[in-house]
């Protein structure tokens, strides 16, 4: 089955800015010193297929070690895909090098996460800023002052400050100048990865605030990488939730907050928490068994089986589930999802006694399938 | 998108956090924020002050890293000004230098620190001999590091095949015995100051190699390297202004400590006579020249001592207080 | 609307009730800017069992409180520590070291927010529970080791007999987390400082984490100040709520209310700019406008007064004292009746 095709929208709204198509990216694990052979390889990213949309946002979601940033990194080339393509208005980005990659990236740039490692220490504000202008040549000294005082001014830094040094600055003013580099060579897609995470909370508001400003206002196309589900839910029109490589779910924003069916986003969801404490007291989060298996040693068939309550053996355990439409628009793989049925998670009353035993540790894996027959049921939807 | 960004004003908008708008709102407010005084985020940037006066600002609270400045900058002013120091000639034999029986004179008005076995006036023949350290030092770790950093830089940017092989040879350099290597090479050249610049240059690019190696592997994994990579640098471009740059810090310590190794280095090699050539007065040359009078005239072998003692201390202390100054984190005390 | 009458903390009454009583405690730094006033009259008390979330953003002083409760100020160069912390009717920043260590992990234990750097990774996990067990307890070794077991097996790591023996670069994040807390409550302590206990943690992870958390300190009778810049971390666990900012408690209350109407605008503007999963998506977030202040250039009067939409002359000249706004609550605003109204009127409308 050709996965692009499969999550080609159907019905043709928004044509297609970058295209993803069975990225993989493994890293090997090496051995030896004089002589390195490998001896096996971190599977970060494990075959993903899904399209950009001009203009839209599309949030990417997961936990930690899931490979949404290695998946942003591999989009711009970075790093380098092990496989696969990645397609940028039609143009396979995989096999240029050199200036013909340099002039490409005039069009795609990145947002990153550390506002401190990511600003050279040893520059100005206005030699971060007017790089991009120097290395393609876009305007003369003179010109690139203006300009860096005009980015500058976009992002909200004051442009009598270009020349002052990174450290003179907060993380969110720091973050904005990182934004300003990246609006410079006036690029069409950005990958936004964990923009926020490591700003301070009354900051991040501001930073969101910024960033789907310049979005209205320049037609910019994000991929923003997060593991803050409240946060994606803001932001993107289209949300993707990858687990150890791979994707498990992708639709529409508000039809996968409202009706999530792979049971691991029905369980993340569910674990976000609420800040009001009434809230709070009336839900429960479903708590999934053990921990995410090592993407260096992933878990045959379905990567989530050896944590999912609806599990069954023989079949998740042993084939892996393509992602395929479960209805139109709407993206999940999991082999108990069939014709718009789909398991339906919700809290047992499991307390600690379920969260000790994990399946993947061995000898629960009974106990965990009685209690996944009581919390789950089987219905059709809506 | 095409052409420029159209100009856009974020505080006119009021989107932004701006520091007209967080004054404006509370002016608006009927408040006034006292006189004098700015409490808008521009105000709050912290204020300015560049690495390097951060570095000496530390580097001063520590005493003996200052006493080491203190003495390397004297000793550098003795072997800059040595022609206007020192009393007398360094190579001239005075008769008056030697007495009866031909043994050197002890320290007089004349000799302040009295003569050498050939009636030469030491004290200014000490004073020459800071010209010969300090330009071996300085010379034979420039001439390391220009080694260092081309090994280090391709082999820690480039990474792959290239890395292996030149951090292998590094291995296989540093399994040497090195004085028996710098011997082995003074002995076919003939040994001369410039010799011995370009032997103990080679001896030691080695764990200069390796200080840059590890520093730039860790240079090209921060974010700010692959922004700088997305903006489209080249690789030149990366390297020198987004990576040397990172370099100078760590590389300031280690040749300050290296200095150090070098002075004795030499010290050891002219010790053996395979150093600089008589006359040219240098500290382990005299040593070694005075040794077979350390009895009867033991200031030959004491005076020249102490200065490499003194220099060599002066230059650790000055690395370490450094490598204090410019990493506060990692200060082991 | 202002209610008359003292403060009255939860626990208050009899002075034995009260666990931790912390007095105008202040802590400052001599740095190169300055003096930074990281800790600025604090004082708060903490019942025995209960559940406090103290909540602020990075550099608001939530962790340095904690570092003095913990008695480790007095390590740090350049600090300088006043006022009073009670514990158990004993100030603990008068008393010696040597009295201070007998608290340090037996009664007052820490979690810390990276479960990889603050376990030791040479000593395996026997080591890493049994020295504080044997210590303290005064257990012999066997016994030690049989209490950590169980210990492992209440914050549930599977064959915990077995897996004793490991070394912490064998357990999974969540799993190290679950060990921390097991070394924290191996000595019954009376107090627990959790600080941002689930940071580092995934989201399905961090949930385990929290209920066990809460669940472990009813049965041991244990007081948690669980320290955290995420509202979302506390709403679910915590009784009662103190909101820090640049240095000082800004707010103090029950947490239901406290969410529901807060009394602060920097706590109404912190709960706004965080979107939420249970409401509708908006356009565009509430944000707080310009940054938190520098803590060695405070303004002379409230800190947040060059953010707030509320601020008047008043709040820019003198720093508003923590008043009384309701039953157990606090606010350190001058305009706290405007957000007060503010609650009431939308509790009729």
């Amino acid at each position: 089955m050709n996965a692009v095709d499969a999550v080609r929208p159907a019905d043709g709204r928004g044509d297609t800015l970058v295209t993803v198509d069975d990225l993989a990216v493994h890293f090997p694990i090496t051995s030896g010193i004089v002589f390195r052979h490998k001896i096996g390889a971190v599977r970060a990213v494990d075959g993903l297929s899904f399209t950009v949309k001009r203009g839209e946002t599309l949030g990417l979601v997961g936990e930690s070690g899931c490979g949404k940033s290695t998946t942003g990194r591999a989009i711009l080339q970075l790093i380098r895909p092990t496989t696969g393509r990645v397609l940028y208005e039609g143009a396979d980005l995989a096999h240029l090098r050199g200036g013909a990659l340099r002039r490409q990236r005039r069009r795609m740039q990145m947002i990153f996460q550390d506002p401190y490692a990511s600003l050279n220490s040893r520059m100005t504000v206005a030699d971060i800023v007017g790089e991009p202008l120097l290395v393609h040549r876009m305007l003369d000294r003179s010109g690139r002052r203006d300009r860096v005082r005009e980015l500058l001014q976009t992002v909200g830094i004051n442009p009598n400050t270009l020349n002052r040094y990174p450290h003179e600055f907060s993380g969110g003013q720091r973050q904005r100048i990182g934004i300003a580099r990246a609006l410079a060579v006036e690029p069409n897609f950005i990958v936004c990865d964990e923009p926020i995470s490591a700003l301070d909370v009354s900051i991040r508001a501001q930073i969101i605030n910024l960033l789907q400003e310049l979005q209205r206002d320049f037609g910019l196309t994000y991929l923003f990488i997060a593991h803050d589900l409240s946060v994606v839910r803001h932001i993107s029109d289209r949300v993707a939730v990858m687990y150890l490589g791979r994707i498990v779910e992708l639709a529409e924003n508000a039809v996968l907050y409202g009706e999530p069916m792979h049971p691991y986003t029905q369980a993340l969801l569910s674990a976000v928490p609420i800040p009001d404490p009434e809230a709070e007291e009336h839900r429960r989060a479903v708590v999934l068994q053990g921990d995410v298996p090592s993407p260096a040693d992933p878990p045959p068939g379905c990567h989530f089986h050896t944590r999912c309550p609806a599990m069954q053996e023989g079949h998740c355990d042993l084939e892996s589930p393509a992602l395929k439409e479960v209805r139109p628009g709407h993206f999940a793989a999991c082999h108990l999802i069939n014709a718009g049925d789909y398991p339906r998670i919700r809290a047992g009353e499991n307390d600690l006694a379920v969260v000790a035993g994990s399946p993947a540790e061995g000898g629960a894996v009974a106990a965990v399938s009685d209690v996944a027959s009581e919390e789950l049921e089987m219905g059709s939807s809506e | 998108m095409s052409g420029v960004l159209p100009p856009h004003d974020p505080y006119a908008a009021g989107e932004v956090a701006s520091p007209a708008k967080a004054t404006d709102v509370a002016l608006g407010g009927g408040s006034t924020a006292p006189v004098g005084v700015d409490w808008s985020p521009d105000a709050l940037l912290i204020e300015h002050r560049s690495t390097w006066k951060e570095v000496w600002i530390r580097f001063r609270r520590d005493k003996f890293a200052v006493g080491g400045l203190v003495v390397v900058i004297l000793l550098i002013l003795m072997a800059i000004f040595a022609p206007w120091l020192a009393p007398h000639d360094p190579t001239v034999q005075y008769d008056e230098g030697l007495t009866m029986q031909g043994m050197p004179v002890g320290s007089s008005s004349q000799f302040w620190l009295g003569t050498d076995t050939l009636g030469r006036d030491l004290l200014s023949r000490l004073i020459y001999g800071a010209r010969v350290s300090l330009v071996i030092g300085v010379l034979a770790n420039g001439f390391a590091l220009v080694l260092g950093v081309i090994f280090g830089l391709t082999a820690g940017y480039f990474r792959g095949w290239i890395e292996t092989l030149l951090m292998r040879m590094t291995d296989v350099m540093m399994a040497f015995p090195i004085y028996l290597f710098a011997i082995a090479l003074v002995s076919v050249l003939k040994p001369s100051l410039w010799i011995l610049v370009l032997v103990i240059g080679i001896v030691y690019w080695t764990p200069m190699t390796r200080v840059i190696h590890g520093e730039v592997l860790s240079i090209r994994e921060k974010e700010f390297v692959d922004a700088a990579r997305l903006t489209g640098c080249t690789n030149a471009r990366l390297l020198y202004r987004h990576i040397l740059p990172h370099l100078v810090a760590p590389v300031i310590v280690y040749i300050s400590l290296g200095i150090a190794t070098t002075i004795l280095f030499e010290s050891t090699l002219s010790y053996i006579g395979l150093g600089v050539q008589p006359p040219t007065p240098s500290w382990g040359q005299m040593i070694s020249e005075g040794q077979p009078y350390y009895l009867s005239a033991p200031h030959l072998v004491i005076y020249p001592g102490l200065m490499i003692m003194i220099t060599v201390l002066a230059f650790n202390l000055v690395g370490d207080g450094l490598r204090d100054a410019f990493d506060p984190q990692q200060r082991r005390r | 609307m202002m209610l008359a009458g003292v403060y009255t903390p939860p626990a208050m009454g009899v002075t034995t009730s009260r666990l931790l009583d912390i007095t105008d405690l202040s802590v400052e730094f001599a740095s190169m800017e300055g003096t930074v006033h990281a800790v600025d009259h604090v004082s708060f008390a903490v019942a025995p069992g209960e559940l406090v979330g103290l909540v602020g953003e990075s550099g608001c002083g939530k962790s340095v409180t904690a570092t003095a409760i913990l008695g480790l100020t007095r390590m740090l160069a350049n600090a300088t520590v006043s006022g009073r912390i009670d514990f158990q009717d004993r100030d603990l920043l008068a008393l010696p070291e040597s009295e201070v260590r007998k608290v340090r992990g037996k009664e007052i234990a820490m979690i810390f927010q990276d479960p990889v750097t603050s376990l030791n990774p040479v000593l395996s996990i026997e080591r890493l529970m049994t020295e504080g067990i044997e210590l303290h307890l005064g257990l012999s070794h066997e016994d030690a080791v049989a209490r950590a077991i169980d210990m492992l097996q209440k914050v549930g790591i599977p064959k915990a007999a077995e897996r004793i023996k490991d070394y912490p670069h064998q357990f999974s994040g969540g799993m190290r987390q679950r060990v921390m807390i097991a070394i924290a409550l191996s000595c019954n302590p009376k107090l627990l400082l959790a600080d941002e206990p689930t940071t580092a943690l995934d989201v399905t992870i961090q949930a385990q984490i929290l209920r066990l958390m809460k669940q472990l300190s009813r049965e041991y009778d244990a007081a948690v100040i669980v320290i955290t810049h995420d509202l979302g971390v506390v709403a679910g666990m915590c009784r009662r709520i103190l909101v820090m900012y640049a240095g000082r408690i800004v707010e103090e209350g029950p947490a239901k209310p406290l969410f529901h109407h807060p009394h602060h605008p920097y706590t109404v503007g912190l709960l706004k700019s965080v979107p939420r999963l249970d409401r509708p998506r908006s356009d565009e977030l509430e944000s707080i406008e310009g940054l938190p202040p520098d803590l060695s250039h405070l303004p002379p009067g409230c800190s947040f007064a060059p953010r707030c939409w509320l601020a008047t002359d008043e709040c820019w000249q003198t720093p508003p004292k923590l008043f009384v706004t309701g039953d157990g609550r606090r606010s350190a605003c001058f305009h706290r009746d405007k957000l007060i109204d503010l609650a009431a009127a939308e509790v009729t409308a």
